[in-house]
């Protein structure tokens, strides 16, 4: 048949349907068909320390979760709120700052200092963006792009917090199984976290003010408490990834408002798949290993994953997690026209 | 008086660097954020056929502004003009553009001292007891003559009034028979080309650094935020604006500070009056 006469049909397969509702307790084949790609998903990240090869690769782990953490705030933020925040390195800036401050001025311990930073961190964020928080589209990326910018440029200036030399000698986390272990558990954490929080209550009202802010505000509700809500969550999750690099690097400074921390999760959610939350997860641990095997062609791979970017966003802007869903859920046949 | 006249400069300067950005989001609504990559572009063309390639440093001139001024129709016509109207996927397509551009320029060892063009007039002269170097005068005259330039062009050309009924009602534009896909690439590429001049026409007063395309980015966002996306009235205006400004800080401040003055230009425009001073764009399209 030629293409003129027959068109591709797409169909739920029996068992999604009837694993959509509360039947899917009925039997283990069903039960299994939930159960199974989460397990899997969580089982390897869990075993991913234990099969790295080398102590460099375990570091890498911990830097893809903090990658991770950011592509996850960056997702929640533009497909359920609708606020797209070029600014992961703000988060992850002030975060970093916080743990770094607390930890070398105040001596406090690493336990201390990370749900303190991930908190204060949060909460500054938010303060900071609150004015911003009317502004839609285009005009808060800019602004959210500018953030870190002026954030590098006054520490430069004003020669504060340690100026261009950054804070060093801060305290590292007691052993390396701790670190990794601890970054995975947040990651799986506030995965499904936020998976569980799209759908309750609140999670309606955010994809609502994306959707149709107006209509929000007709009901009642204060469209900007809730855009601040949804900040606050995100911000706290990029502060919560900064606080744990300067535990990891045991340094703190101007390179953690560098671009990278902005544009790394923006190409993870673009190649893992928008709005489905695990996507963007799966997109870091893809691009951040690829990231770290061209380390050695220098600045060559800023260019290598900008034109990643580039091709997904123009060929094929529904990433792998959206396509595997697809494929999972649904089957495919040619049917004549 | 010398506030005023290292004011001038550098306001002429912004709005060089400004101008070819503002005609582009003004036509196509494309935020073009290869600008600055487009800048440091057209510096290195020129830089090679000069220096490499041994040509006439007016004929580079021209070449590099053409050459530079296709790559940008390219880069429009093979990727922006698929994700057109996708506000987000423009920003993030045109800046990792840019980003692989420079990026790719940084890799390939273009840094250093080694890069610089030379001015076009040598020597200074003396205004009101200032010395100011013949190249920066020819920058203040060219800047005018193409501030002036657009404004015929734009007025009284059949493209230019097709560029500007483009930006006012795309719809009305396609019904009387305008292109709006051919002309956002003429704007594109008008853009770049300016994007080229301006680059031409400043990089002599220094070398040509990666960082450079950068700070350009940042500076022709910052004028074109003031002035009020759109409205290329608004970015002269705004450049002379937030030149003085800059100058100013440097005098009192110190150099430091540059940089800050833009990026707060740029948050407290948008947080205060998102269409900026002479923007068109309707209240509710940018806030709540």
């Amino acid at each position: 048949m030629d293409i003129g006469e027959r068109r591709k049909e797409r169909l739920d397969r029996g068992i999604k349907v009837r694993t959509d509702g509360i039947y899917a307790l009925m039997s283990l084949r069903e039960l299994s068909y939930l159960t199974v790609p989460r397990l899997v998903f969580i089982l390897g990240i869990l075993i991913l320390p234990l099969v790295m090869p080398s102590m460099y690769w375990q570091r890498v782990i911990s830097i893809v979760c903090i990658y991770a953490l950011l592509a996850l705030s960056f997702d929640f933020l533009a497909h359920f709120a609708g606020l797209v925040s070029l600014g992961g390195a703000f988060f992850i800036g002030t975060g970093g700052y916080i743990a770094a401050i607390l930890n070398t001025s105040f001596g406090l311990p690493t336990i201390v200092t990370i749900p303190i930073s991930t908190l204060l961190g949060a909460a500054i964020c938010t303060l900071l963006l609150l004015p911003c928080l009317p502004l839609r589209g285009v005009y808060f990326a800019i602004v959210t792009l500018m953030y870190p910018l002026v954030f590098a440029r006054i520490i430069e200036a004003l020669n504060i917090f340690g100026g261009t030399d950054g804070i060093m000698g801060v305290v590292s986390f007691p052993n390396r199984w701790v670190e990794q272990y601890f970054m995975l558990t947040m990651v799986l954490l506030f995965l499904f976290g936020m998976r569980r929080l799209v759908n309750l209550d609140i999670g309606l009202v955010f994809r609502a003010v994306k959707d149709n802010d107006q209509a929000v505000r007709a009901s009642g509700m204060s469209i900007t408490h809730y855009k601040a809500i949804a900040v606050f969550i995100a911000s706290a999750m990029g502060c919560l990834g900064g606080a744990c690099l300067v535990h990891i690097y045991m340094w703190s400074g101007i390179s953690q408002f560098a671009l990278d921390f902005s544009i790394i999760p923006i190409a993870a959610t673009v190649i893992g798949g928008a709005g489905t939350l695990v996507g963007p997860i799966l997109g870091c641990f893809i691009l951040v290993p690829i990231s770290e095997l061209l380390r050695a062609f220098g600045t060559l791979r800023i260019v290598f994953y900008s034109l990643i970017l580039v091709a997904f966003i123009v060929i094929r802007s529904e990433g792998i997690m959206v396509y595997g869903q697809r494929k999972y859920h649904q089957f495919e046949r040619w049917v004549k026209v | 008086m010398d506030i005023l006249i290292y004011g001038t400069i550098n306001s002429i300067a912004l709005a060089l660097m400004a101008l070819g950005f503002a005609l582009v989001y003004g036509i196509s609504r494309v935020p073009n954020f290869a600008h600055g990559a487009l800048y440091v572009v057209s510096g290195f063309i020129t830089w090679s056929f000069v220096r490499a390639a041994g040509l006439n440093y007016l004929v580079s001139i021209i070449l590099a502004m053409v050459i530079t001024g296709v790559i940008g129709a390219l880069i429009y016509q093979f990727v922006l003009i698929r994700v057109r109207g996708m506000a987000i996927s423009e920003i993030i397509a045109s800046y990792a553009i840019g980003l692989a551009i420079l990026e790719g320029f940084r890799w390939w060892g273009f840094k250093g001292m080694t890069y610089t063009l030379p001015v076009f007039l040598e020597g200074s002269t003396d205004i009101a007891g200032i010395p100011v170097d013949f190249h920066r005068l020819l920058v203040v005259g060219i800047g005018g003559v193409v501030v002036a330039f657009l404004w015929l062009f734009t007025h009284y050309t059949r493209i230019g009034l097709a560029l500007r009924g483009m930006a006012q009602d795309e719809r009305a534009a396609l019904m009387l028979g305008i292109d709006s896909d051919f002309m956002a690439v003429v704007a594109m590429a008008f853009g770049s080309m300016l994007a080229g001049l301006a680059a031409v026409l400043l990089l002599p007063l220094g070398n040509i650094v990666v960082e450079a395309g950068y700070n350009v980015l940042i500076l022709a966002i910052a004028v074109c935020i003031v002035g009020g996306l759109g409205s290329w009235v608004g970015a002269v205006l705004a450049a002379f604006l937030i030149g003085f400004i800059q100058i100013l800080t440097v005098m009192y401040w110190g150099a430091h500070y540059q940089m800050v003055v833009a990026l707060l230009a740029i948050i407290f425009t948008l947080i205060l009056k998102p269409s900026g001073l002479f923007g068109q764009q309707k209240e509710l399209e940018e806030r709540v």
